[in-house]
């Protein structure tokens, strides 16, 4: 799987690469502002699915976009965390604002 | 007392920060961790690379050396960088303080590795660099459970 972003109607998924730091991070946040602005997003999903590893950056780069989504009014979840993505997102007090969930949100009907 | 110590040099260059953990992680597996301890492990030395690469150089390609020490059930990581030294070390080690807001920074770098191990050092000269020292133990009862 390649695509990291896959876009159906107006929500966006950001399929999370294996593991998300400083470095992948980067190259995740410029085309998915970019896809954000253009494309009229108004839900936006962090997939977890194939992710074991993240530190603050990648916390730092899901803070972005949440705060980009909040200004444009739309909302921003996690899925498929597990145990070890979890205890990041929970330190980080990042649950807080944005939903997670341990596997599809399926209540949501985006699935 | 058995004591076993590796270094690793390479640049500042943000390709290698997945390097430095792994390398890092791979080395403490003599110690038998759990994954638990190996995910701290990894998250922490690269909090440490990241800042030293962001932070540091700023960009620029200099060295950033990597001193693993591993002495009975401790593991000491040591990362350093010749970079530009942080001004105020213990505003840096605030949580969610960042001088690079804009560049997406969460400013939680020294707490993950505050909470992530045992111990924590910051030493720090303005334009010589920053030397960040962890320690963490690692339990014993971690081969008892598996076997």
């Amino acid at each position: 799987m390649n695509q990291i972003f896959t876009i159906a109607g107006t929500v966006m998924t950001i399929h999370l690469p294996a593991e998300l730091d400083h470095h992948s991070s980067e190259q995740i946040r410029t085309e998915a502002d970019r896809l954000i602005r253009t494309r009229n997003i108004r839900s936006l999903m962090f997939d977890f699915g194939g992710t074991s590893f993240m530190d603050s950056s990648g916390i730092g780069m899901i803070l972005g976009r949440y705060k980009m989504m909040r200004f444009m009014g739309g909302n921003v979840l996690a899925i498929r965390v597990g145990e070890q993505m979890r205890r990041l997102l929970t330190l980080s007090g990042i649950y807080k604002v944005i939903d997670i969930y341990e596997g599809l949100p399926q209540q949501s009907g985006l699935y | 007392m058995q004591q076993n110590e590796m270094k690793l040099e390479f640049d500042s260059r943000s390709c290698n920060e997945s390097f430095a953990r792994v390398t890092v992680a791979a080395f403490l597996t003599q110690l038998d961790p759990t994954l638990e301890e190996v995910a701290d492990v990894k998250t922490a030395v690269s909090e440490a690379v990241t800042n030293a690469i962001i932070h540091g150089y700023e960009g620029r390609i200099g060295k950033v050396v990597i001193l693993c020490r591993l002495e009975d059930r401790e593991l000491y990581v040591e990362v350093r960088d010749s970079g530009k030294g942080i001004e105020d070390v213990a505003r840096a080690m605030e949580p969610l303080y960042t001088t690079k807001e804009e560049c997406d920074r969460a400013g939680m770098g020294f707490a993950f590795m505050e909470a992530f191990m045992d111990s924590l050092e910051v030493e720090s000269e303005l334009g010589r660099g920053t030397c960040v020292k962890m320690r963490k133990r690692i339990a014993r009862e971690n081969r008892q459970e598996r076997s």
